[in-house]
């Protein structure tokens, strides 16, 4: 048993609805005990989705475990084929109907249902929802691609794989990347799961090669593929002005094309918003970076080398893609910090005190705790980072997008140097926030709780010391304390002194 | 679920749709489990931690349906079940003793533990009552440990309070005096608590005491001197629990709506023996505040539709507050369960003809409010942006549950949340 207080992960059948929710003319019938409809409000609540996701749930109850669950699931089968007419039903159970082994692939088989009924075997006390999704989509791919047709238009083709309903940002980023492609001349074969019907998973195999924008649902199809049919599949994932260009590279060596020729005509803000002089304020910000692998590992390089901010902690919650992470946190020099635990989490960022937290929803919240800035730039996700507006993660645009939303939660340039002139100011103090963001009393409320604890817990700072680390912006505040803190334990100092705060601050200059 | 055999009425029976035949449905249903009970529960009872046995979909649930991460830390959390404890590799007794240890070591101020079950545990008979009593020995008496099930095989969504106030009642001290007292059970806002025990001291009624209590160590007593009035209509098994102490249940219609509280404070006192004359007076300003907040909502609800879908079975006495007190028509009043033992007043004041349907096939309920096109439908979340995409104005059910409406008070605001939707349709022009 393992104590769980937050998930970033739901249940494998959950990522099972975002293949079939992503997709059109699938019917998903999930046997499942009455309670599991929940999930729908994950795709009518926080994607805001204007229709029900394609899920017919048995909703058993404990009167009908003594009698004929198995009877259940067939009319709960024959039922939605009749009334949403898909084009193919895809069968499985829920953790609590795995337990009763009814086998909805047997019973499904066994109504003859007149469309292709593809069983999921998703073992719910073992596997996560990033799993679920990866092998529904393989399950499908497997049953419904047909052999390369021999009749197809000329020059390259390709596939774009990946994209589910509620991807981090799937909807945006597969408009800009086709874009990006048909730019460069190649045609789009078909863009699965998202969009997808399964008639064009039969025609998977036309295309040339696959782009696999999001590894955890499509890399086992991708590799599949590969074997199956000898497409190649990409590896760079373009987020980021550099891993664009290498994208670009990558794309056009499958294709069979001139990267440098298409490069020269595309530009991103982001370049330019980098260099100019106002991003100044940007150098050496400590960030720690935490999501799923593939979107930590693509985000420490843009914090990197492109906002030319410090990664001082590197991490990822889907063991699945752990290799990739600690090949990355090793280019860093950083330990890499693989779990699914919330609060392992938050005891590493609590530790390394950085200046801003890049996570998913759940970092969000515990830097919200910590009275630290936070992007979300990976799954799980809330309804608000569903945005209205355009906003991708990938390609040129969506590092100009990736620009702001970096920028948007931090102190801006001069204001930062006016608050460290006059931090006593009444209405201007640095506990209000900044000052483009309205939440000021929030930040304030939030740091004095975390002032207080930690008060109570080090004990090793007088009095004076501690009034004077309180006029130290709270944005570096915590960094400040654990320096202090580091070289007073180095020192061996019993006291820490308003002294050894500035011998600490004059040590630690860079 | 046992059957309460009402307090009958002279005036009741036979009235509204006391005896209208109901629509029972056996089909999907798009509701909660009794788990979702613990979003309330953890936040009323201040002490109480509730530690689900379940699966990686139970943890899923508490955080979707919570709006995702409201409290830092909350006092719930989920023991998830993983491979090893189903094949019999690990005694899960023993997974389930360390999993408590960490946590009772975590968060030293709990004082009660509820070890709820789940459809999983509970497929898989982990007997939770031995664990939680096994547990009780060690703990004590720093920490109470108790059990009930929330699992969507046996619960919907508040039929887990159902089934957690009742598994308390076995703990709650015995009454040792004559004088009657009243026990008000069923979760209500900390603020509508307040108001209700202000208005029955000032009616002369009490020793008043509320069931579940904000701190664990301050469980009512109860007795045949005790007289039970629920707050809520969902909590049958508590009820029964009760009156099996010797309890007396008093019935009457829920406090939703400036009548529907009159007539609830109005049984209260009628047993404390308060004449009428002085309930009037005592009463009097707050049914005028109701009124007053009310009659602005009316005149936009009055003649308006309104259709339910089952979700928290309050589903009768808002149907019954919206018809007399807003001058609504509903059209069907879906609801998980009914208990016409703990409704009856409320079946009795609607109109006949109205649909009662209980438990759901939630397809053929679709195609049932897609051919009435209220005015408006409440719904669950599931359900709530897909109807709008198709024209139907909506009202979360759960807003219901989760927002203060009892009481004279609230009578505003509760007639606010069915207003609002309108309001809204009617002032976008996009």
């Amino acid at each position: 048993m393992k104590l769980t207080v937050w998930t970033y992960e739901g249940p494998p059948h959950v990522g099972a609805m975002r293949i079939a929710t992503g997709m059109e003319g699938v019917h998903y019938v999930l046997h499942a005990p009455q309670g599991d409809t929940y999930a729908d409000l994950l795709f009518t609540m926080i994607e805001r989705r204007d229709a029900r996701p394609p899920v017919t749930y048995t909703t058993f109850q404990a009167r009908d475990l003594g009698s004929d669950t198995a009877d259940l699931f067939q009319s709960a089968a024959r039922d939605a084929y009749e009334r949403f007419q898909p084009n193919a039903m895809i069968v499985g159970a829920s953790c609590t109907a795995e337990l009763i082994q009814d086998d909805p692939g047997g019973l499904a088989q066994a109504l003859d249902l007149p469309c292709p009924v593809i069983p999921l075997e998703l073992p719910s006390y073992s596997k996560k929802e990033n799993w679920g999704a990866a092998e529904t989509f393989y399950q499908m791919v497997r049953r419904l691609a047909m052999p390369r047709s021999d009749n197809l238009p000329d020059g390259p083709s390709c596939n774009i794989l990946g994209p589910t309903a509620l991807g981090f940002r799937h909807r945006d980023d597969i408009r800009e990347i086709v874009g990006l492609i048909e730019r460069m001349g190649i045609r789009v074969n078909i863009v699965a799961p998202m969009g997808a019907t399964p008639q064009d998973l039969n025609r998977i195999a036309d295309a040339d090669f696959n782009v696999v924008l999001y590894p955890e649902i499509a890399d086992t199809t991708a590799r599949w593929l590969e074997r199956q049919f000898g497409q190649k599949r990409t590896s760079v994932i373009p987020i980021g002005v550099g891993a664009t260009i290498d994208f670009v590279r990558e794309v056009a060596d499958f294709a069979g094309l001139d990267a440098e020729a298409f490069l020269a005509d595309e530009r991103s803000n982001m370049s330019w918003w980098s260099r100019s002089i106002d991003s100044n304020y940007l150098t050496g910000k400590r960030v720690f970076v935490f999501g799923d692998a593939t979107h930590a590992v693509a985000m420490a390089r843009v914090a990197r080398d492109e906002m030319g901010f410090e990664v001082v902690g590197l991490g990822c919650y889907n063991r699945e893609f752990a290799r990739e992470l600690r090949a990355a946190a090793k280019e860093y020099g950083l330990e890499p910090l693989i779990t699914d635990d919330y609060l392992e989490v938050e005891a590493a960022i609590e530790a390394l005190q950085p200046e801003m937290v890049l996570g998913t929803q759940m970092e969000r919240h515990i830097a919200k705790r910590l009275g630290m800035p936070c992007a979300v730039i990976s799954a799980p996700v809330h309804v608000q980072d569903f945005p209205a507006r355009y906003s991708p993660m990938m390609g040129f645009e969506g590092a100009a997008v990736l620009f702001d939303t970096l920028v948007h939660p931090l102190v801006m340039g001069l204001e930062e140097h006016l608050l460290h002139m006059f931090r006593e100011d009444f209405e201007f103090h640095d506990e209000a926030g900044p000052s483009h963001l309205g939440h000021g009393t929030k930040v304030r409320t939030v740091d004095d709780e975390t002032i207080e604890i930690t008060i109570e817990e080090t004990g090793g700072w007088t009095g004076d010391a501690e009034r004077e680390l309180k006029k130290i912006p709270f944005f570096v505040r915590g960094k400040a304390r654990r320096n202090t803190e580091k070289y007073a334990a180095e020192k061996g100092l019993s006291a820490i002194t308003v002294e050894t705060l500035y011998d600490a601050k004059a040590h630690f200059s860079r | 679920m046992n059957d309460l055999s009402p307090n009958a009425l002279a005036t009741g029976l036979g009235a509204g749709c006391t005896d209208a035949p109901v629509l029972r449905e056996r089909g999907q249903r798009e509701v909660f489990c009794g788990l979702t009970g613990i979003m309330w529960l953890h936040r009323k009872i201040q002490d109480a931690f509730f530690l689900i046995v379940g699966s990686r979909t139970c943890a899923h649930l508490m955080q979707s349906a919570a709006g995702v991460m409201i409290f830092a830390e909350p006092r719930f959390a989920t023991a998830v079940m993983e491979e090893k404890d189903l094949a019999g590799m690990v005694d899960a007794h023993d997974e389930l003793d360390a999993t408590v240890e960490r946590l009772l070591a975590r968060r030293p101020d709990i004082k009660m533990l509820f070890l709820v079950g789940s459809c999983p545990s509970e497929v898989i008979k982990l007997d939770l009552s031995r664990a939680a009593e096994r547990l009780s020995t060690v703990y004590h008496p720093d920490v109470r440990v108790l059990n009930y099930s929330g699992s969507g095989i046996e619960t919907t969504f508040t039929q887990g309070e159902d089934a957690c106030l009742a598994s308390l009642v076995p703990e709650l001290p015995e009454l040792d005096t004559d004088e009657p007292s009243l026990l008000i059970a069923g979760t209500l806002a900390d603020v509508v608590e307040d108001q209700f025990a202000r208005l029955l001291d000032e009616l002369g009624v009490g020793p008043v005491r509320f069931l579940p209590p904000r701190r664990s160590d301050d469980l009512p007593s109860v007795g045949p001197s005790t007289k039970l009035l629920l707050a809520q209509p969902f909590l049958g098994d508590t009820a029964r629990a009760l009156t099996e102490r010797g309890a007396q249940m008093l019935s009457a219609p829920y406090p939703l709506g400036a009548e529907g509280t009159t007539d609830w404070l109005k049984v209260a006192a009628d047993a404390f023996g308060v004449t009428d004359e002085h309930f009037d007076n005592v009463t009097r300003p707050g049914r005028e505040r109701a009124a007053k907040a009310l009659a602005p909502h009316r005149e936009k609800l009055d003649g308006k539709s309104a259709f339910f879908f089952p979700d928290s079975q309050m589903e009768p006495s808002l149907a019954r507050m919206l018809h007399h007190e807003c001058g609504m028509d509903i059209i069907e009043v879906g609801t998980p369960y009914l208990h016409k033992g703990l409704v009856h007043e409320e079946l009795a004041q609607l109109p006949i003809g109205t649909t009662i349907s209980e438990g759901q096939d939630v397809d053929l309920q679709l195609d049932r409010v897609r051919e009435a096109r209220p005015d408006i439908t409440v719904c669950g979340l599931g359900l709530a942006n897909p109807l709008e995409a198709e024209g139907l104005t909506t009202k979360w059910a759960i807003e219901l549950v989760f927002t203060p409406i009892q009481g004279y008070d609230q009578a505003g605001d509760l007639a606010a949340l069915f207003t609002r939707p309108m309001n809204r349709q009617t002032r976008l022009k996009i």
